[in-house]
């Protein structure tokens, strides 16, 4: 949809918007999460911002994403009110779900949002449905699934992605490897180099990128996006990425050690980014700044108007159990 | 005296007798040339004609694209039947045997059932999911249970088990239009079985039980292939002197169970039947809701339950027979339960 954005201004700008607007997001939810303000629990994805970035600015607004339990960034970069997202995880009536669904359920139609999950790899073949739908109608429309290392061994991952082969499906499957899946680390989960690898299984394309490079993540995903359109059938994109929190709430980081976690804060993908785009010329220094700003007011009046809203209401709680003809 | 509802030709207006899977087919055809949003997945449905025959000649007058063979994978063809769902198609999945439904659980259970109340309903999943269900051919544990209290214990999901001809399209006809995941349970033993079916796409609504039958003494209410042997059994037992209801819910959920009280509270009696093994089955549930309304305070005997073995479905004819409640079985428990009182 735009040029790389290494090299054109505006999307340059847009990238790194989202890509702050993501990380104070994730920053608030741990904050209220911390002070007892949040309940529940929450997958922050605080240092894979480029991922989800990079993947939603290769898509068009009518084109359709699903997401994981991860799912706060691909909301985000794929266009989603922050407002309504933090009402949702306020536990508000105004939140996308009106409450009944929390951090793991948020969709939003009007971005193409099929919604996260809260089953790993459970929205792989929803995606392959979703692409189904639009090659059936003959729509130009392509849909990004994403979901983790973890959801790459669950058999849902295996038949989706052979369906999506074998019928040439107009879907990107976006397989963000952040080398864990909670506590198991790929090294000890796959007896392959490369997760991409699989892609040969199904005889389709697969590529693994560094998944903390925009513009790596914007290439291989715009890549997989033109020949989804062009009726090519899927692609396995291979997004290699960290988690810089835990696991969620309750993970005490038992399994990696200190040094891995500062190893990879190095290698933040904003930061990475800003230094490209500054030195390029492409945004100067006050611009980086002004946009830093932009997506701190952004988060804060998010939480501020968020909290300002009603409660979610019990009084109907049957209300949508079942949608109405 | 007996009066027998909505299965005779005068109540449906109709001389034409068609069997139960002719009249799927006719269902699933007449939903897909009203509406090119319907198109229907599953094994072996395309040129094959379906594991039971019931997309027969779909595939030849719809093409592959609509009559969409699928790999053996119930897990992606399910899921990919949400994901059409949601995006507006009308998907209808054919599961082989309703048994491999358990590989499809996640998607019917966790994403087809919650979708629309986890996202405080801002997108819904209207499909379809049809299997075949219950024992009496041989096929041994994996290839005969009824589960159909699984499903119906999942809030979200509509359960149907329709028990003749006319309804095996009317309900499948409304399953197609409704907005949500509807599961519709098609007994193997009734497919060959035939009945009056309107040649129109006429709708039977989710949530209207039938009286198949009007007696003095005793309530049967079954579902799916019991509905016919209690009828088979209320013959027999008419030469007794003994007069029976047979009631057949035909949607589990949503479930209306007025006719039941009403007619309970007529005859003090009340006999459920169903082939699922009893332990925590779906006539459990509707023996508690006599014994939680004033229904109670009518009977003239206990509440009686009559249920397969909890117990695999065996092999051998002889005991597959014996596993599940039987006509006989239904005349004997119907005697003894007249006797008690
Ligand atoms: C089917 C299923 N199994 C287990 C879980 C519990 N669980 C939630 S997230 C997670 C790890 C998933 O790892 P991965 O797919 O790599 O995603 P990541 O958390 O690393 O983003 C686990 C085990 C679950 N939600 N669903
Ligand atoms: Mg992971």
């Amino acid at each position: 949809m735009s040029a790389t954005p290494g090299t054109d201004h505006d999307t340059a700008r847009h990238a790194l918007l989202t890509m702050w607007t993501i990380r104070r997001f994730e920053e608030a939810v741990d904050d209220l999460f911390a002070r007892g303000l949040m309940h529940g629990t929450m997958h922050l994805s605080i240092g894979q911002e480029a991922s989800a970035t990079g993947a939603c600015l290769a898509l068009r607004t009518d084109d359709a994403i699903t997401s994981t339990h991860r799912g706060h960034g691909h909301c985000i970069a794929k266009g989603a009110d922050l407002t309504r997202m933090m009402a949702e995880l306020l536990a508000k009536e105004t939140g996308y779900c009106r409450g009944r669904g929390g951090s793991m359920h948020i969709a939003d139609t009007a971005t193409g949002n099929l919604g996260a999950n809260g089953i790993v790899a459970g929205g792989i073949p929803i995606a392959a449905g979703a692409a189904l739908a639009f090659k059936m109608r003959a729509e130009d429309r392509v849909v990004a699934c994403f979901f983790g290392d973890g959801a790459a061994n669950e058999g849902a991952f295996h038949e989706a992605v052979n369906l999506a082969a074998i019928w040439k499906l107009p879907v990107v499957f976006i397989c963000e490897n952040n080398k864990y899946g909670m506590s198991f680390s790929t090294e000890k989960s796959f007896a392959i180099e490369n997760i991409s690898e699989r892609a040969a299984a199904y005889g389709i394309p697969g590529t693994t990128v560094d998944g903390n490079d925009l513009d790596e993540v914007y290439g291989a995903v715009s890549a997989a996006v033109d020949r989804a359109r062009a009726g090519e059938g899927p692609t396995l994109v291979e997004n290699v990425t960290y988690r810089w929190k835990g696991h969620s709430k309750s993970d005490k980081n038992l399994y990696r050690t200190k040094e891995e976690i500062a190893e990879w804060r190095a290698k933040d993908p904003i930061l990475r980014f800003e230094a490209r785009v500054k030195e390029s010329g492409l945004l100067t220094e006050e611009e980086v700044q002004l946009i830093r700003t932009q997506a701190m007011e952004d988060m804060r009046a998010a939480v501020r108007e968020a909290n300002a809203a009603p409660d979610a209401d019990p009084s109907d709680l049957l209300d949508a159990v079942f949608a109405r003809a | 005296m007996s009066s027998t509802q909505t299965s005779t030709s005068a109540d449906l207006g109709t001389d034409r007798v068609i069997t139960y899977s002719e009249a799927v087919r006719e269902a699933i055809g007449q939903a897909m040339e009203a509406d090119d949003r319907v198109f229907m997945l599953g094994e072996d449905i395309g040129v094959y004609g379906g594991a039971f025959g019931v997309s027969g000649d779909l595939y030849h007058r719809f093409g592959a694209e609509r009559i969409r063979d699928t790999p053996i994978s119930e897990l992606g063809i399910v899921g990919a039947a949400v994901g059409a769902a949601l995006v507006g198609m009308r998907p209808i999945v054919e599961i082989q045997f309703s048994d491999f439904t358990n590989q499809a659980m996640d998607q019917i259970v966790n994403q087809a059932a919650k979708i629309h109340y986890m996202l405080g309903g801002a997108m819904s999943v209207p499909m379809v999911l049809r299997a075949p269900l219950g024992s009496g051919t041989g096929a041994a544990a994996q290839h005969s249970q009824s589960l159909e209290a699984w499903f119906a214990h999942v809030p979200g999901l509509k359960v149907v088990m329709p028990a003749t001809a006319a309804d095996a399209k009317g309900l499948l006809l409304s399953a197609i239009d409704d907005p949500n995941p509807v599961i519709v349970l098609e007994h193997k033993l009734l497919y060959r079985t035939s009945g009056p079916v309107p040649e129109e796409a006429v709708r039977v609504p989710l949530g209207q039980s039938a009286v198949r039958r009007r007696g003095e003494h005793l309530t049967i209410v079954g579902t799916g292939v019991m509905v016919s042997r209690a009828l088979e059994a209320a013959e027999v037992l008419a030469a007794d002197g003994i007069d029976v209801s047979v009631i057949d819910p035909r949607t589990l959920t949503p479930l209306d169970d007025a006719p039941i009280h009403e007619d309970v509270s007529r005859t003090g009696r009340a006999l459920l039947v169903q082939e699922a093994p009893g332990h925590v089955g779906f006539t459990a549930e509707l023996s508690a809701r006599i014994a939680e309304s004033p229904t109670i305070y009518r009977l003239l005997a206990p509440v009686r339950r009559l249920s397969g073995l909890d117990a695999p479905i065996p092999y051998a004819p002889q005991l597959e027979t014996a596993s599940v409640p039987q006509v006989a079985d239904i005349v004997e428990s119907a005697k003894t339960l007249v006797k008690e009182s």
